[in-house]
């Protein structure tokens, strides 16, 4: 009898793209960063400051691996575009050490500052980052500078990792946990643990109580939108907001949070999941400037 | 004089409690898993008491309870905090005890008491598996052992390993890359009650340490974990037998006086 296969409802989209309207031949400057980051690697290529390809994919046990897949796969259906090409590379995330084709690493903070203020605007003063195993509020300025920042990464609560553990349980895709958590007639109380552990032991009992699993998910999200807007309290916020990471994708924590602050968050024009990258290939540029002058 | 027939009742996040006492003198001990029912849980619990004590509810003179479900018991004269439980139970078992460190599912606390056997002090942590007995439950599910064997494990570890992540959730994530990096399962075992006793520990400081120490609550009966906080605290914690009925064991002390 064939053995069924376990469902992997964790398991997020990968993607890649590369602007159609972009040239990389005419290009002066060909930057590139890479942001290994604890659950998902991307590389982003710019020409000139401008996106021109980017790969998100999942990271695997060896971050100079994931580094290298994220980037090849970057490079693929890019006109003839190769690793050679490149002029500057900076690495950023939790493996920014191990990148190795980065020139440079710089921290995450000041490549998601510099990110956001790229991919919303020059208008963006509050960025909230929910990743994998982190969770970021991040104040910065007109220019993408960071003025001031607080972080959780002691804990899942706030962070993919819990939604996660959350899908799992509940046998629901991850692509789809926060779209569910909106078709609820009434929203519920949020789940009053704070530590996923515990929630997930609530949620569990909450289940046998006969909460149909939307309910079960509203709750939690709403939690987890409750957590995060504790840190951006007390680094404070200040219009116009944005969302960047995985979580950003999640609308029935986005909406959550939206709620609580009485403020929407700018739409975002990218994968959300890029910001990191997106910054490191900034700075590239910058630096390749400076050393060529 | 009659002597009087007391229960101490403890509804606890994972389990409830009961512990029935004829004067000073414990006739009956009951546990259950606490259900969805808190009310059913109870009833279970006190069934199994009193069978082992041989009598009938309307036997017993007064009911006191505990824990954080001690609102939901039936049958209960009066409640009291699980602080003030364990401190009385502490104090009956053996006077000496200046510290009670009481570690069950989802709740870790440290006690202190003072020479007239009151709890003057205490710290909790309810926020946080970290510091719980869930957080050792959730690494020996990430190396498919029971509790029990995960937890001998740790005696014949050679190494001590530091731990990274202090989320239980991080650190299934961390045991996983240990367990694919060929660690013996031994000092992954060690590392994971290391983990859990420094944040006890840490914990417990904030009150401060002083002996005696007694060890109570449902992980007291992990012998990784007694081994790693006496390593830690660089003294021999006192281990009760039946280490987590004593909140229930205090809330039937507190019922006898009462009824006296």
């Amino acid at each position: 009898m064939a053995e069924e296969e376990k469902k992997e409802y964790w398991r997020w989209l990968e993607s890649r793209w590369t602007s159609p309207d972009i040239d990389w031949k005419k290009g002066k400057v060909i930057s590139a960063g890479v942001d290994v980051g604890s659950v998902s690697t991307q590389a982003v290529i710019m020409v000139d400051g401008q996106l021109y390809a980017f790969a998100n994919m999942r990271t695997g046990s060896d971050s100079p691996n994931s580094a290298q897949n994220a980037f090849n796969r970057a490079l693929e259906d890019t006109n003839g575009l190769t690793e050679k090409d490149v002029h500057y590379c900076v690495g950023t995330g939790y493996g920014r050490v191990n990148v190795p084709m980065a020139q440079k690493a710089i921290t995450e903070i000041a490549c998601h500052a510099r990110g956001a203020n790229f991919m919303y605007g020059p208008t963006v003063r509050t960025v909230l980052d929910m990743g994998g195993q982190d969770c970021k509020a991040i104040r910065i300025d007109e220019k993408g500078k960071v003025e001031s920042f607080l972080m959780n990464d002691k804990c899942a609560a706030g962070t993919g990792r819990g939604m996660e553990v959350f899908s799992d349980l509940l046998t629901i895709s991850i692509n789809d946990v926060g779209q569910m958590s909106m078709e609820v007639e009434e929203e519920p109380e949020p789940v009053s643990s704070t530590c996923v552990i515990f929630a997930k032991t609530e949620a569990t009992g909450l289940l046998r109580a006969g909460w149909p699993k939307n309910k079960v998910l509203a709750a939690y999200c709403r939690a987890m939108a409750g957590r995060v807007n504790e840190l951006l309290q007390r680094v404070g916020v200040v219009k116009d907001f944005a969302i960047t990471g995985g979580i950003a994708k999640n609308i029935g924590v986005v909406s959550r949070v939206e709620k609580l602050l009485d403020m929407k968050a700018l739409p975002p024009k990218y994968d959300t999941q890029l910001a990191g990258a997106v910054g490191a290939a900034l700075f590239a540029k910058g630096l390749y400037e400076k050393i060529k002058k | 004089m009659i002597t009087a027939i007391t229960a101490g009742i403890d509804l606890g996040a994972k389990t409830v409690k009961v512990v029935i006492l004829k004067g000073k003198e414990v006739i009956g001990r009951g546990i259950a898993t606490t259900g969805l029912d808190q009310k059913k849980s109870a009833e279970k619990a006190f069934d199994a008491a009193l069978k082992e004590a041989k009598i009938d509810l309307k036997d017993l003179d007064r009911v006191v309870a505990t824990g954080v479900g001690r609102t939901e018991a039936p049958n209960a004269n009066s409640q009291i905090t699980e602080v003030g439980a364990d401190a009385k139970g502490a104090i009956f078992l053996n006077p000496a005890i200046r510290t009670v460190i009481d570690i069950g599912g989802e709740e870790g606390r440290g006690i202190k008491i003072s020479p007239e056997g009151r709890a003057v002090d205490f710290a909790i942590n309810e926020k946080c598996a970290a510091g719980a007995g869930a957080f050792t439950e959730a690494m020996a599910r990430a190396l498919e052992r029971p509790l029990k064997e995960f937890a001998e494990l740790a005696l014949k570890s050679t190494k001590s390993i530091p731990m990274n992540a202090q989320c239980a959730v991080f650190a299934e994530s961390e045991v996983v890359s240990l367990i694919h990096a060929k660690t013996p399962h031994e000092d992954i075992s060690r590392a994971v009650h290391d983990s859990i006793a420094d944040r006890i520990i840490s914990m417990v400081r904030r009150v401060g340490i002083e002996k005696e120490v007694l060890l109570i609550g449902g992980v007291a009966h992990n012998v990784g974990f007694v081994n790693s906080l006496n390593i830690g605290l660089k003294l021999e914690v006192i281990v009760p037998e039946y280490p987590e009925f004593i909140g229930a064991l205090g809330a039937a002390l507190v019922a006898a006086e009462q009824q006296e």
